[in-house]
């Protein structure tokens, strides 16, 4: 009973805890940049790989299919390690910034690389699959109206795929709020890392003088219960489009 | 770019291949065992969400909201110090194998719901007509229909699994990744970045590229089929589970 007062203690001390929510709006921070420019970057996968089919563009489709399969299947710790010893750092991020001393931050744009390009091969097949299920007749309209290629992808065939995969995106998001926590393999920035930190020194603040397995419950049940919170909202808001979606009349699949 | 046309460094490699070897060894053997646990729980959770009893839906429910909406990584550092702080640690692999057999156990039972919720609610009912018990319905009616939903998924699984036992890395671990990492960095070996984890991202690529491959194949043809029968709500359906199956976990 007395350790599990004392594992309370330490998430009840205002300092730790102001610790491990930093560490959480890391966490989110991180993925949803993450998200935003893998969508940028990957729509640009997704359409040299559907798109690029004439002979003169063929090599960029082959560049993307290569992009994308190799890094969907190969695992992103492996990237996070390439990027550490690969990935070069701008000079201005070598300084403290955010709570972060200067080596962190560095630590932090490495992986945080390794994690956008990771999630952008996911993301271009989720926008391919949205591309995919445009209907062709929507080309084809889009030509007899006179528009050129670029304004079909942009002003027909883009938004509808866009609207189709919002759903996947976010569950997307969800992914890639999981993935985040690889980054406490190499740097105690985000959530998960701090977590492990803080229980590695929970004789410090519970009183206890030594680590005690309730420690161990607590600190990661608090952080468990944190990340299901998050997901667990977004999950919620996705399944609930999607009901809302089922119900409307399809728009262009007919 | 550290190494990758030294022939020192590829040396250095070759000489070492056994490390390699031995964290490819071990990494197929958590994602095996790791496979064939999360089997288990997911056929059994599968079963639990359809069974159409509100105590077994909802603890299958629960299972999967909980185990997938927090990451592996958290899962698997959880159990390792919960078991070693309590004086029953079992080890890196065996950890491993539990925690990727209860994070992807999540994830099968999803698939063989949706596998089984994939079956016209017409066959259940011939069946049960037909005298069939549960166990006979469900072996001779309801999986051969629903096998076909099932399996390419669960190929997609296989890889996820695969590349997941990179998370062993943080308790310790021995998969592929851990011993690439360790023989770059170690004193006597270190240094052969670029040829390490050319290799170790070969060998994953290698064994993942073409059963990730056939499993979006295998979903494209059985779509297609789909949308030969010509039903428009199905095809609907058919549509979203195929945006669904992208999102990996």
């Amino acid at each position: 009973m007395e350790t599990i007062r004392g594992s309370l203690a330490i998430i009840t001390n205002g300092a730790v805890l102001l610790y491990l929510l930093k560490g959480v709006a890391f966490t989110v921070i991180i993925s949803l940049m993450a998200v935003v420019i893998g969508l940028v970057f990957g729509s640009v996968l997704a359409l040299l790989r559907n798109y690029c089919n004439s002979k003169k563009t063929r090599i960029f489709k082959w560049l993307a299919v290569a992009y994308i399969e190799i890094f969907r299947n190969t695992p992103l710790l492996l990237w996070i390690f390439v990027c550490l010893v690969f990935c070069p750092c701008p000079k201005f991020l070598g300084r403290k910034m955010w709570g972060l001393s200067s080596a962190e931050v560095k630590l932090l744009f490495k992986t945080a690389v390794a994690l956008i390009l990771f999630t952008s091969s996911v993301i271009a097949e989720i926008v391919r699959g949205g591309l995919n299920s445009v209907a062709e007749g929507q080309f084809e309209a889009g030509h007899s109206q006179g528009f050129g290629t670029l304004q079909i992808m942009v002003y027909i065939v883009l938004p509808q795929a866009y609207r189709n995969i919002v759903p996947t995106l976010l569950s997307q998001v969800i992914t890639t709020i999981k993935d985040s926590s690889y980054l406490a393999n190499v740097a105690t920035i985000e959530l998960m890392a701090r977590v492990k930190k803080i229980l590695s020194s929970a004789q410090k603040y519970n009183g206890m003088g030594t680590v005690n397995v309730s420690d161990v419950f607590v600190l990661f049940g608090f952080a468990c219960l944190i990340y299901f919170a998050i997901n667990f909202t977004i999950s919620f808001m996705v399944r609930n489009m999607q009901r809302k979606r089922r119900r409307a009349v399809p728009v262009g699949v007919v | 770019m550290a190494g990758l046309f030294s022939a020192n460094a590829w040396n250095k490699v070759w000489i070492y291949r056994g490390t390699f070897l031995m964290g490819l060894r071990n990494t197929v053997f958590s994602a095996g065992f790791g496979l064939l646990l999360s089997l288990c729980i997911g056929v059994v959770l599968g079963l639990f969400a359809t069974s159409g009893k509100k105590p077994l839906a909802a603890i299958a429910r629960v299972y999967v909201e909980v185990v997938q909406n927090t990451p592996l990584l958290l899962q698997m550092c959880f159990l390792y110090y919960a078991l070693a702080f309590s004086g029953h640690g079992l080890g890196i692999l065996l950890t491993g194998v539990l925690a990727l057999g209860i994070y992807h156990g999540a994830y099968v039972a999803e698939v063989v719901r949706a596998g089984i919720e994939a079956v016209p609610k017409g066959q259940f009912e011939a069946a049960f007509s037909q005298g069939f018990g549960y166990l006979g319905r469900m072996y001779y009616i309801i999986l051969p229909q629903s096998i076909k939903v099932i399996l390419p998924p669960m190929v997609n699984q296989v890889v996820n699994i695969f590349k997941n036992t990179s998370c062993l890395y943080i308790v310790g671990g021995a998969d592929l990744i851990s011993t690439t990492y360790s023989f770059v960095t170690g004193e006597s070996t270190g240094g052969a970045y670029a040829p390490a984890y050319l290799i170790s991202g070969l060998l994953f690529f290698v064994v993942c590229c073409p059963l990730s491959s056939l499993a979006s194949m295998w979903e494209i043809s059985l779509k297609k089929r789909e949308d030969r029968s010509g039903k428009t709500n199905r095809r609907e359906t058919a549509r979203s589970r195929t945006l669904r199956s992208l999102q990996s976990p």
